[in-house]
C-alpha cells in the first residue's frame, strides 16, 4: 500500500484494515504524526478516519453514552455531552492545547494506549466498554481488557476501535492530573474518581503510575463504605485520606525523566484524597 | 512608575515622533504579524538540497572507521562529507578553535557531528545519515565536574577551561554571624522558538554565500572561511530572519556544514534543524554547583565572602572562559563586599557543551548569593529587604575585582523601588489561576501564598581587556535616511532603536535600515546586553557626523550660524541667528549626499591579574525582583502570581521595547526557577523536546510590574544601559525565595522539581547548609 | 522541490483548498505533513515549524475551522477541507486585521516567530469568545509558545483588539 485511504463509511474502514493491516492508522495524528515527522515510524501507508460518516460524535443510549472513535477532546467539552459525562470533559480540558484536543481523539487515545492518556483513566473509573469491528463482526471489550500494556493493546490486526461506550454520570465525578507545568503538560500522575449514587458505588482510575490505566478496587470498596448515601457525603472527613493511601497502594509507578515513582505515588494521594472530599463533602461541612 | 517621555533627552533637540524615548513601533512587525518575514529557515532557492548531520549517539567513543559509501548509493543523495573533506581547518570555537566541525578520531558528547549529507528531500537525507556507518569503540565517559578536574585528559588542551581565584582584602576576616550553603543550578537552554537554519549558495568566485540566523555574522564569517579554507572576503554572510536566540546562536552550529556542503556539491544547500537537533546543537547554560559561606555583624554587614564555584562546561570550551569570569566577579552580588576570597572553575567533560546563555555567569551564582543573603537575614533576625539595603552597593564602592564602580549603579533605588510596589489581589475562584492550572488539580484551601525578594547585577559589554567595537554607516541621500549595521537583529528591537536613533539625531520620520551582512564592518555580538550601547552607539556617531555635515553645508551655503542651525521633520530650519534658514533636507542631498561610516568603542578595559583583580568591566546593571508565588504544598507545585521589578536601565530608550525584555526574561527567570533543565543521562539529554524540555506557558507567568530606575550612565550613548539581561537573573532566586517561605525548604537546587517542594523523597530538596 | 528523489511511498497527487484557493499537489512523500507541504510545495511559510510535535503552536492554522497545529497533520489527509493560514487571515495582501494590528501596535512582536501562530489562535479566540477574560485567553493561548515576551505584550494584544471591537471598530 503506498497512499492514503480516506474511508467514508465504518464497512469501507474495516474493509480497509482487513486489506492493509499494516497500514497506520490516522485518527487525531497528535501521537502518530510526531513519530512520522521525527522519522521513526515508517508510513507503509495510511488510513485516515477523519472522514469516516458516524465516527465522530456521540449518541445517548438509554443509561449510556456512546462516543465515536473519531470524538475529539474539543467535541467532549460540549456541554451537553458534559453535563452526562462530567468526569470526561474535565479530562479533556486538561489535555494539552487548544490545537490538541481539537485534533485528539478518543479513539486515538484508546489506540495509543499510553499509561498517560489522559482519557483513559476516567474509562477505567467508569468502567466502560470499547466496541471494535472486523470483518468477522462487532465484539466489546472491558477497557481494562483492551489495554494490555504501556502502547499494547489487545487489537486484532484487522481490528479497528468504532467508539466507547460510558455510563451516563449518576454522582458526582472528579479528574485531577499533575504535570511539571501549568498547562500543555503530559500527566505525572492523573486520577479519575466517579460516584455512582444510585448504585452506590464508587470507581477510580489511575494515569500515569502503572504500565496501564489502574483502577483501585480496595480504595473504591473504602469508599462505597465512607460515604453516607442518604446524603452522599463521607461520614468521617478523615476518610478522604485513607482513601487516597488506598489509591496510592494500587499503584505501580516507575522513575522517569518527568518524576520519580515516590512522588507520583504521593501525588496520587493526594489528588485522589481531594477528588473524594470533593465530591463527597464531609456533612460537618469544610472538606479534609 | 515612571513615565518615558517623548523626544530628545540630551540635548539633540529635533524631539522628532518616533524618536529616543518613544514607544516607536517595530518596523519589521507588519512582517511579522502577517506571516510574510523570512526566516532562515524560510529560505528557498532554485536546484536547492537538503542538509542534514550525523550527531554522536555516545558521550565518548573512538571513532574506528566511517563508511560513507551506503549513504551515497542512497537515491537522491548527492554528498556526504566528513573532517577529511574540510579543505581548511577542521577546528572551530568563538572564542577557541578546539572543537572539531566532524568529530573523526574520537567523540567527546552525545550530538557532536560525524558527518553530514546534502540531498534532494529531507527525509532522503534522513535516509541517507542512518546509512552511514560508524564503527565506534564506547568509552566510558566522564560526567561529573569534579571527576573531571582530577581525571585524565578528555582533549588535548586538558579539562580545565579556566581556573580563577579573586581575592580581596584580609582573607582571615571573620565577623560573629556565619552562614553557609551549597547550591545547585542544573542546565537551562535558550529554547528559541526558530530552530537553527540557514542557506548556503556557492558563488562564482568559488566562495560561500551563507544566510544564517546567528548572533555574529562576522565571527562565524571568520570561522568558516577557516575551514573552508578560504580568504574571509569570499566568504559573504547576510543575516536571515532570527528566531530568537539568547546567547544559543553565539556560537557556530551548522555554519561550517552548510557552507561545505554547497562548496562540495555546487548547488545551494539548506539547513533546517529539527528542536530535537536544535538542543543537541547549541550550547546550553552551565550547570554549576556552589558553596558560598559569609559571615557580618550582628546587624548583618558583611564581614567576609567565601565561595567555590564549579561550572560544567561540556564537552568544549566555547565562552567558558568569559562565564567562569563573571561567575567569580559577581559572586557576591552588588553588596559591599571587603573581604572575599572566590575559586572559580570551568571544567570539560563529556557533557554537552556549555557557552553563553543570557544573563552569562551571573545567573547561577546569584541562585546563591540571594539563598545566602535570606539565611544571613534570618540568622541575623532582620528583614531581607533591609539587610540588602544595608550593603547594596552603589557608584564609588569597589567590585570583589577592586574596580571602583564609576558608573551609574542605583542597587538601593532598585530595592527600595521594587519594595514599593503594589502588591497583587488576593487569589481569584478560577482553578485555571491557582498553582496546576489546567491539571485541575489544587482548591482554593490547597493554596499558600508567599513572596520572595532578590536582586542581582551583571556587568554590560565585553571585559578583561577585549577590543570591543562596532561598525555603522549612515547615508543621507535625497533626503533619504539608511543606516547600515551588522547588529543581528535577533527579536530584541535593535532595528527598533537604530531607527530611533536616526530620527532623533536626524530629525526625520523614515528610516531605512540595510540588510545586515558582511559587507560592512563587524557590530560585534547580540550578546552581553551591549548592542544599545555599542551598535546604538555606533549608529548614533555615524547620524551625528551626516548632520554636522549637513549642518556644515548649510551654514556654508547661507551663511548662517552653525549653532542655529536645527534638524527638524525632513527640514534644516534656523533657531534664533541673523539668517533665517528653511531648507529640505531632500534640497541639501539632493545632488551630493552626505555619508559616514564610523566605528565606536567603549572605553579600555584591562586583564585580572592573579589575585582577580583589576579595571576588568565596563559598566554595571543592576535589578531587583520581587516575587509572590501561590504554592500548592502538598503536591509541590507553584503558580507564580506577580513578579515586582524596579530595573537600572540608565535612561529607558523604548518604553515598549524594554517592558517586553523584562517580561520575557522573567519567564526566562520563572521558567530556570520552576521547570527547565536538559535532563541528562549518561551525556545524553533525555528531553530534547518541547514536549519533555519545558518553557512556560501563558499560564506560568506572573503579572509584571515594572518600574524603572533611570540614573544616566555617563559614558553611555543616551545614557541608556542595556535592559536585556537584569530580568532573567534576580528574578529565579526571588520566586525560589517566595516558595521557601511557603513551604519551610531549603530548596536550595533549581529547577525545583515538585517532589522537592512536596518534600518527597530525595528529589532535589537540597542539603542544609 | 521540483525533480527531487521523493522517498517512497509517493503520495497519489491530490488537491488542498488553502485561503480559498485550490492546490494541487504532486509526487510528495506520503507522510508529509500539512506544515511540510504548507511551506515547502505550495510557497505558503507563514505558518513556523517551531517543534514539529504540536507542542509548540506556531505552525497554528484552522482546518474546517478548528485550530489545529499543522505539523500534526497528515497533508495527502486533509483532502476535502478547507485551510486558513496566517496569509489568509487579512483580506487583501498588504491589509492587517485587526488582531495583527494590536499585535505591533503593543509590543506584543518580538522575534516574531511565535507570532503567526498567535495570531491565528487569537482569531480562532476571539471568534469563539469575544470578550474573554484574562484567565480564558491564557488557557486559549497555552498551547503556543513565546519564548521572548513573557506573554505580557500578548495578552495585552488581545485586551486592545477585544476593546476595538467592543467599541465598535473594524470588525
Amino acid at each position: 500500500m503506498d497512499e492514503v485511504l480516506l474511508p467514508t463509511t465504518v464497512d469501507e474502514l474495516v474493509e480497509g484494515r482487513a486489506a492493509h493491516p499494516d497500514a497506520l492508522l490516522l485518527a487525531g495524528g497528535t501521537d502518530l504524526m510526531v513519530a512520522v515527522n521525527a522519522g521513526t515510524l515508517p508510513v507503509p501507508g495510511v488510513i485516515a478516519l477523519r472522514a469516516v460518516d458516524g465516527l465522530r460524535g456521540w449518541r445517548r443510549e438509554g443509561d449510556e453514552v456512546v462516543v465515536g472513535a473519531a470524538t475529539t477532546y474539543a467535541d467532549l467539552l460540549a456541554p451537553d455531552v458534559a453535563d452526562l459525562l462530567p468526569g470526561m470533559a474535565q479530562a479533556s480540558r486538561t489535555v494539552g492545547s487548544p490545537q490538541i484536543r481539537s485534533t485528539g481523539t478518543l479513539g486515538g487515545n484508546l489506540g495509543t494506549a499510553s499509561p498517560a492518556g489522559d482519557a483513559l483513566p476516567v474509562l477505567v473509573a467508569l468502567g466502560a466498554t470499547v466496541e471494535l469491528r472486523s470483518p468477522g463482526g462487532t465484539r466489546s471489550l472491558p477497557v481494562g481488557e483492551l489495554l494490555t500494556g504501556p502502547k499494547r493493546t489487545a487489537l486484532a490486526p484487522d481490528e479497528v476501535i468504532t467508539s466507547a461506550r460510558l455510563p451516563v454520570a449518576r454522582g458526582p465525578q472528579q479528574y485531577r492530573k499533575v504535570g511539571v507545568r501549568n498547562a500543555m503538560v503530559i500527566s505525572v500522575a492523573s486520577v479519575a474518581l466517579a460516584v455512582d449514587v444510585e448504585a452506590r458505588t464508587v470507581g477510580v482510575g489511575l494515569g500515569s503510575v502503572g504500565p496501564v490505566p489502574l483502577p483501585a478496587p480496595d480504595a473504591c470498596a473504602f469508599a462505597v463504605d465512607a460515604v453516607d448515601w442518604a446524603t452522599g457525603a463521607l461520614h468521617d472527613p478523615g476518610a478522604a485520606d485513607r482513601f487516597g493511601e488506598l489509591a496510592a497502594a494500587a499503584c505501580s509507578p516507575i522513575d522517569d525523566h518527568r518524576s520519580t515513582a515516590a512522588y507520583r505515588r504521593h501525588a496520587v494521594r493526594v489528588l485522589a484524597a481531594r477528588a473524594l472530599a470533593t465530591a463527597c463533602p464531609p456533612a460537618t461541612g469544610a472538606a479534609a | 512608575m515612571s513615565e518615558v517621555g517623548t523626544g530628545s533627552r540630551t540635548g539633540v533637540g529635533t524631539g522628532t515622533p518616533g524618536g529616543v524615548g518613544t514607544g516607536a513601533p517595530r518596523p519589521d512587525g507588519g512582517p511579522k504579524v502577517r506571516g510574510e518575514f523570512a526566516f532562515s529557515g524560510d529560505l528557498w532557492a532554485d536546484g536547492m538540497l537538503w542538509g542534514a548531520t550525523l550527531r554522536s549517539p555516545h558521550a565518548s567513543a573512538r571513532i574506528r572507521s566511517i563508511d560513507v559509501g551506503p549513504a551515497l548509493a542512497v537515491p537522491g543523495v548527492v554528498a556526504v562529507v566528513t573532517a577529511e573533506d574540510l579543505p581548511g581547518s577542521r577546528y572551530y570555537g568563538l572564542e577557541h578553535r578546539d572543537q572539531p566541525v566532524f568529530a573523526w578520531e574520537v567523540v567527546r558528547y552525545v550530538g557532536e557531528p560525524v558527518a553530514a549529507v546534502a540531498a534532494d528531500h529531507p527525509e532522503t537525507a534522513r535516509r541517507a545519515l542512518a546509512a552511514i556507518v560508524v564503527d565506534y569503540e564506547v568509552t566510558t565517559p566522564v560526567l561529573d565536574a569534579e571527576e573531571a578536574l582530577v581525571g585524565p585528559d578528555l582533549h588535548p588542551d586538558g579539562n580545565t577551561f579556566r581556573h580563577m581565584w579573586v581575592r580581596r582584602g584580609d582573607p582571615d576576616a571573620r565577623g560573629p554571624v556565619v552562614v553557609e550553603g551549597t547550591y545547585e543550578l542544573g542546565m537551562q537552554d535558550q529554547a528559541f522558538m526558530g530552530p537553527e537554519a540557514g542557506l548556503a549558495r556557492p558563488t562564482p568566485d568559488g566562495g560561500i554565500d551563507l544566510v544564517v540566523s546567528t548572533q555574529w555574522l562576522h565571527n562565524d564569517r571568520d570561522q568558516v572561511a577557516e575551514c573552508l579554507g578560504l580568504p574571509p572576503e569570499r566568504v559573504r554572510l547576510s543575516l536571515g530572519g532570527v528566531g530568537g536566540a539568547f546567547g544559543g546562536r553565539e556560537d557556530v552550529s551548522l555554519q561550517v556544514h552548510a557552507a561545505l556542503l554547497a562548496q562540495v556539491t555546487e548547488r545551494p544547500v539548506k539547513v533546517v534543524y529539527s528542536r530535537e537537533e536544535s538542543f543537541l546543537g547549541h550550547v546550553h547554560r552551565h550547570p554549576a554547583r556552589i558553596w558560598m559561606r559569609h559571615s557580618a555583624e550582628p546587624d548583618g554587614r558583611l564581614v567576609s565572602f567565601e565561595a567555590r564555584i564549579v561550572l560544567d562546561g561540556g564537552a568544549y570550551r566555547s565562552s567558558s572562559y568569559h562565564v567562569v569570569a563573571n561567575a567569580a566577579c559577581f559572586a557576591a552580588g552588588p553588596y559591599v563586599t571587603p573581604n572575599a576570597v572566590v575559586e572559580g572553575v570551568g571544567v570539560r567533560t563529556n557533557n554537552p557543551p556549555c557557552g553563553a546563555m543570557r544573563g552569562f555567569g551571573a545567573v547561577q551564582v546569584c541562585f546563591a548569593h540571594e539563598a545566602q543573603m535570606d539565611r544571613l537575614a534570618a540568622a541575623c533576625d532582620v528583614d531581607p529587604v533591609a539587610l540588602r539595603l544595608t550593603n547594596a552597593m552603589a557608584s564609588g564602592d569597589r567590585l570583589l575585582t577592586g574596580q571602583v564602580v564609576d558608573g551609574a549603579l542605583p542597587v538601593a533605588e532598585v530595592i527600595r523601588a521594587t519594595a514599593a510596589l503594589p502588591l497583587p489581589p488576593a487569589a481569584g475562584s478560577e482553578p485555571m489561576g491557582r498553582p496546576g492550572a489546567a491539571g485541575l488539580t489544587t482548591d482554593a484551601g490547597d493554596v499558600v501564598r508567599a513572596t520572595g525578594f532578590a536582586v542581582g547585577f551583571k556587568n554590560l559589554m565585553y571585559a578583561e581587556g577585549y577590543d570591543d567595537d562596532s561598525h555603522a554607516a549612515c547615508r543621507l541621500e535625497a533626503g533619504l535616511v539608511t543606516v547600515t549595521c551588522a547588529a543581528a537583529e535577533v527579536g530584541q528591537g535593535f532595528v527598533t532603536l537604530a531607527q530611533q536613533i536616526a530620527r532623533e539625531v536626524l530629525g526625520v520620520d523614515d528610516v531605512l535600515l540595510a540588510p545586515a551582512d558582511t559587507a560592512i564592518g563587524s557590530a560585534g555580538s547580540t550578546s552581553a546586553s551591549r548592542q544599545t550601547w555599542m551598535s546604538g552607539g555606533a549608529v548614533e556617531k555615524a547620524c551625528r557626523e551626516v548632520r554636522a555635515e549637513v549642518v556644515a553645508r548649510v551654514a556654508a551655503a547661507t551663511g548662517a550660524a552653525e549653532a542655529d542651525l536645527r534638524l527638524r521633520a525632513g527640514r534644516v530650519v534656523s533657531d534664533g541667528g541673523a539668517v533665517p534658514v528653511d531648507l529640505s533636507l531632500a534640497a541639501v542631498t539632493a545632488e551630493e549626499p552626505v555619508e559616514a561610516s564610523v566605528r565606536f568603542q567603549h572605553r579600555t578595559t584591562f586583564p585580572l591579574d592573579a589575585d582577580g583583580q583589576g579595571d576588568a568591566h565596563v559598566s554595571m546593571a543592576c535589578a531587583a525582583h520581587r516575587a509572590v508565588v501561590d504554592v500548592d504544598p502538598d503536591l509541590g507545585l507553584v503558580r507564580v502570581v506577580q513578579v515586582a521589578t524596579a530595573q537600572d536601565a540608565g535612561r529607558v530608550l523604548n518604553p515598549t521595547a524594554a517592558l517586553g525584555q523584562v517580561e520575557g526574561g522573567i519567564s526566562q527567570g520563572v521558567g530556570l526557577a520552576t521547570m527547565e533543565e536538559v535532563v541528562l543521562a549518561d551525556g545524553a539529554p533525555r528531553n530534547a523536546s518541547f514536549t519533555d524540555y519545558l518553557i512556560p506557558t501563558t499560564l506560568d507567568v506572573p503579572e509584571v510590574v515594572v518600574d524603572w530606575v533611570e540614573v544616566p550612565e555617563p559614558d553611555a550613548p543616551f545614557g541608556a544601559k542595556g535592559v536585556g539581561e537584569p530580568p532573567v537573573i534576580s528574578s529565579t532566586p526571588a520566586v525560589v525565595a517566595a516558595v521557601r517561605a511557603a513551604t519551610g525548604r531549603p530548596l536550595t537546587r533549581v529547577p525545583m522539581a515538585p517532589a522537592a517542594v512536596a518534600g518527597v523523597g530525595d528529589a532535589g530538596d537540597g542539603e542544609e547548609g | 522541490m521540483s525533480g527531487a528523489t521523493v522517498p517512497t511511498p509517493v503520495a497519489p497527487s491530490y488537491v488542498l483548498t488553502v485561503n480559498g484557493t485550490e492546490h494541487g499537489v504532486d509526487a510528495s512523500w506520503l507522510g508529509e505533513s500539512l506544515l511540510h507541504v504548507l511551506r515547502e510545495r505550495l510557497g505558503l511559510p507563514g505558518s513556523k515549524a517551531g517543534c514539529e510535535q504540536g507542542e509548540c503552536g506556531s505552525c497554528s492554522v484552522l482546518v474546517d475551522g478548528d485550530l489545529v497545529c499543522a505539523c500534526l497533520v497528515l497533508a495527502a489527509a486533509a483532502v476535502g477541507t478547507e485551510i486558513t493560514t496566517v496569509e489568509g487571515l487579512a483580506d487583501e495582501r498588504g491589509t492587517f486585521t485587526d488582531v495583527q494590528q494590536a499585535f505591533v501596535d503593543a509590543g506584543a512582536v518580538q522575534c516574531g516567530f511565535c507570532t503567526p501562530g498567535l495570531v491565528v489562535a487569537v482569531h480562532d479566540l476571539l471568534d469563539r469568545v469575544p470578550e474573554p477574560t484574562d484567565l480564558e485567553v491564557r488557557e486559549a493561548l497555552s498551547g503556543n509558545l513565546c519564548r521572548c515576551t513573557g506573554y505580557g505584550r500578548v495578552v495585552a494584544a488581545v485586551e486592545a483588539a477585544v476593546a476595538v471591537r467592543t467599541s465598535g471598530g473594524a470588525p
